[in-house]
């Protein structure tokens, strides 16, 4: 008894419930309109999509209801029909709620039709029934119920219109023993039927499916029933039965793909289904709202541009809005680095609070009105139906360098910060598109790359000048981004160009309070997994760029240090110590044990480890460089006597040959992290160390010999 | 043969055969492209290399490439 308990989770007084639709019907409002009855709403991420679950008591019963992604048919093509498809298959549930939208009934069916063949229980939400009362569609659901043998109440998840009749239908099928679905085929495929399910019967075959389910399965060419009646011995007998069959059926449909056959099954099915329940006032044709609105949005020469407006628009917001409160939380968590620090007196627990974790907390933190704002703009974008138009506008371009229409959000974004971006490539639905989309993100140069630019770019160049290098350093990325994903595209992501077929939805106004939702879902995610790793790391290198210490040299220098008689001299010798404990800790130690790598590209130990410090924010290889050429911590681009020490210190073909390098190696550390888990495995994360660094040698290499060879 | 990509903005055709291969065909299978199905094509994105169709309720954008492997005849 205990076993069976622990094989399935599914007890007497728990209804589980598959939430199961196509994409666009509304089941994200419709589950909301469920949980505002009885809140309880809890989020359960899975890799890269995540399934919602909302718990609730109702009639005796515990429900558990589970969102799943849309799906247009029960295939395995892109992740959320996988994640689907596996949970329907592999996972334990009590019934399907399949959500159906109203005014496209016919189109919906299809995938009802294939989950009953399932030997599931099934209800069927016809789904916003006011906008179908709208454009005068009727739809006679007791009758549809009596045909199919399923259920079917009309619902609406806008005007919570029919919710407590839903949940009362699944506690009734739920009571009732086992629903027979009333799928019908045509003639030749119901004779096939008919023969299997004779033969099962003269064999007195043990199944808990029907006879008939099992036919269907096996005549879909559906592998686990397959498997299951394989190492029966009555496979010997029924296997020549079945290839007549198949050769039937796909004779009269005049294909040889029994998928196929069986679609134009369900689609005949369907249409008949549909000519008998659904009535509708056939007005004169009209352009509906959506068309009306397409003909402006995706015009063949207006629809970019006002692409372009919108995305300019929305940059605007992220980093002009997106500025103020970040001023706010980079004072907080200075004022708080301050005020706990004064509490502390043991200089070592004051400096790994402050210094490492509260100054990498903060770090992290500071992005997140960035963030949200862009999510609520991509999720606008998402909600909305418009970004399916901006993949139809760009995909021609893009598809070119082997990507996909939609890759243009995550990479634009990524000139911002490259978190958002790799977040946001998940609007790619195909996993291969997505992970290229994902490797190329980091040639579009990050805010945080910007001080370095600056920095260098100062250094080298005269002021008048310094606008067009900084241009062009971003337009060389982009573009390298772009020739990155082409050799990508014919190397490692080689294959078959991924289809790109995909529904243009209508136009609807998403609700504010779902926005708010997802966008609160992805900024808590980013919060809780980046916040501690960023942290842990920070620690890290706190600690590497402060021990060993020496105590000895600390002792010499503070002695000197109060000799010392003018401000100038003391704050010569403060840095000066800096430096050679900095050389001697094990930062230093790793610098000028990995200068002989970077030697070729003409670099020394102390821009070695401001690119090594790098990997954690970039923000930091500023930083590490004033560090370094002895001017004290306190340094920014806009310091000149850093930039009179690089232009001194540093050669010209070896800063151009630096800049090549910040410009494609890894983002950041918190960056690498969101990439990792965005991309499905930590093996990525070494693919896209490998190939940011070598691409990064190589062309850093080549461009310090051609300048060095130009300027001799 | 006369393909979806041969038709023009506002053209209505009869799908006769899908010529596509496994995953595009389950694919479009799945957006109700299949024999019989009747479609019209809406719009053409710049240089032709993405096109919109309407079939039944439902707008479909698909690439070029795809297209010419759907098979019509004029209505």
């Amino acid at each position: 008894m205990n076993e069976d308990l622990k094989a399935c989770p599914v007890t007497a007084n728990h209804i589980k419930v598959a939430l199961v639709g196509q994409p666009n019907v509304g089941k994200s409002m419709l589950i909301n309109s469920v949980s505002d009855a009885h809140l309880h709403v809890g989020n359960f991420s899975g890799v890269t999509v995540e399934k919602t679950e909302v718990l609730f008591d109702y009639k005796g019963y515990h429900f558990t209801i589970v969102d799943l992604p849309g799906t247009y048919a029960f295939t395995d093509y892109t992740i959320e029909e996988r994640v689907t498809h596996d949970y329907l298959c592999a996972e334990a549930y009590d019934i399907i709620i399949n959500v159906v939208d109203s005014t496209s009934l016919e189109k919906n069916l299809q995938l009802t039709a294939e989950l009953m063949s399932m030997s599931k229980s099934i209800v069927i939400a016809l789904n916003m029934t006011d906008e179908a009362k709208k454009e005068k569609i009727e739809i006679d659901a007791a009758y549809m119920s009596d045909l199919m043998g399923i259920p079917c109440v009309k619902v609406s998840a806008a005007t919570k219109e029919g919710i407590e009749s839903l949940l009362n239908s699944v506690v009734e099928v739920q009571e009732i023993e086992q629903q027979v679905p009333k799928l019908i085929f045509s003639e030749p495929v119901e004779e096939e039927i008919a023969i299997i399910e004779e033969y099962l019967e003269k064999h007195k075959y043990q199944a808990v499916n029907t006879y008939r389910n099992i036919a269907i399965n096996l005549l879909k060419n559906n592998k686990k029933t397959y498997a299951k009646l394989h190492d029966d011995p009555i496979w010997t007998e029924l296997q020549p039965i079945l290839i007549d069959a198949s050769q039937h059926i796909e004779l009269h449909h005049d294909s040889d793909d029994i998928k196929e056959a069986f679609a134009e099954e369900y689609a005949s099915f369907n249409r008949g289904i549909v000519a008998e329940v659904l009535t509708q006032e056939i007005k004169e044709e009209k352009k509906t709202l959506t068309e009306k609105i397409d003909t402006v949005l995706i015009h063949p020469f207006m629809g970019i541009p006002i692409f372009l407006f919108f995305m300019w628009g929305l940059f605007q917001l992220t980093f002009e809005i997106g500025s103020i409160p970040m001023d706010w939380i980079d004072a907080f968590f200075g004022w708080l680095g301050e005020t706990v620090g004064n509490t502390i007196s043991n200089e070592d627990v004051r400096s790994l609070i402050v210094d490492g974790v509260i100054a990498g907390v903060g770090a992290v933190v500071l992005f997140v009105p960035n963030i949200i704002i862009l999510f609520v703009g991509i999720a606008l974008l998402e909600g909305t139906g418009y970004m399916s138009r901006v993949a139809f506008l760009l995909d021609g371009f893009f598809h070119k360098f082997g990507m996909h229409g939609q890759s243009f959000i995550p990479l634009v974004t990524g000139f911002g910060c490259s978190i958002p971006a790799y977040m946001s490539a998940r609007i790619l639905k195909n996993d291969r598109d997505r992970l290229l989309t994902l490797f190329v993100i980091g040639f579009m140069s990050c805010g945080a790359r910007l001080p370095v630019y600056v920095l260098f770019v100062g250094a080298f160049f005269t002021a008048e000048m310094a606008g067009n290098a900084l241009f062009i350093i971003y337009i060389s990325g982009a573009i390298l981004g772009l020739l990155a994903a082409k050799i990508l595209k014919m190397t490692a992501f080689k294959g078959e160009d991924e289809p790109f077929v995909m529904e243009m939805p209508k136009y609807r106004l998403p609700s504010i309070k779902l926005v708010w939702h997802t966008v609160l879902t992805k900024t808590m995610m980013y919060l809780k997994k980046a916040g501690t790793f960023i942290a842990a790391a920070t620690i890290l290198i706190w600690f590497l760029s402060n021990y060993p210490k020496n105590i000895e040299l600390e002792q010499i220098y503070s002695v000197k240090i109060e000799q010392a008689v003018t401000q100038s001299e003391k704050s010569i010798l403060q840095n000066k110590l800096a430096e050679e404990s900095l050389e001697q800790s094990y930062l230093g130690v790793i610098g000028k044990f990995s200068e002989p790598i970077f030697e070729p590209l003409g670099f020394d130990w102390k821009m070695s480890v401001a690119l090594q410090t790098g990997l954690a924010a970039k923000e930091v290889v500023v930083a590490t460089l004033g560090v370094l050429y002895a001017l004290g911590e306190d340094v920014d681009e806009e310091n000149d006597s850093l930039v009179n020490a690089i232009s001194k210190n540093i050669s010209f073909a070896s800063a151009v040959s630096f800049i090549v390098v910040v410009m494609i190696y890894l983002p950041c550390l918190a960056a690498s992290v969101v990439f990792t888990r965005e991309a499905g495995g930590i093996k990525y994360f070494f693919y896209l160390l490998g190939f940011t660094s070598i691409v990064a040698y190589t062309l850093a290499w080549i461009t310090y010999n051609v300048v060095s060879f130009l300027y001799h | 043969m006369q393909t979806l990509n041969d038709c023009k903005k506002a053209c209505k055709v009869k799908v006769k055969k899908l010529h596509a291969k496994t995953d595009l065909k389950q694919r479009l299978l799945s957006f109700g492209i299949m024999k019989e199905a009747m479609i019209e094509v809406l719009e053409y994105s710049p240089a032709k290399s993405t096109i919109e169709i309407k079939v039944d309720k439902m707008r479909i954008a698909l690439r070029a490439k795809e297209a010419e492997l759907v098979e019509v005849e004029k209505i």
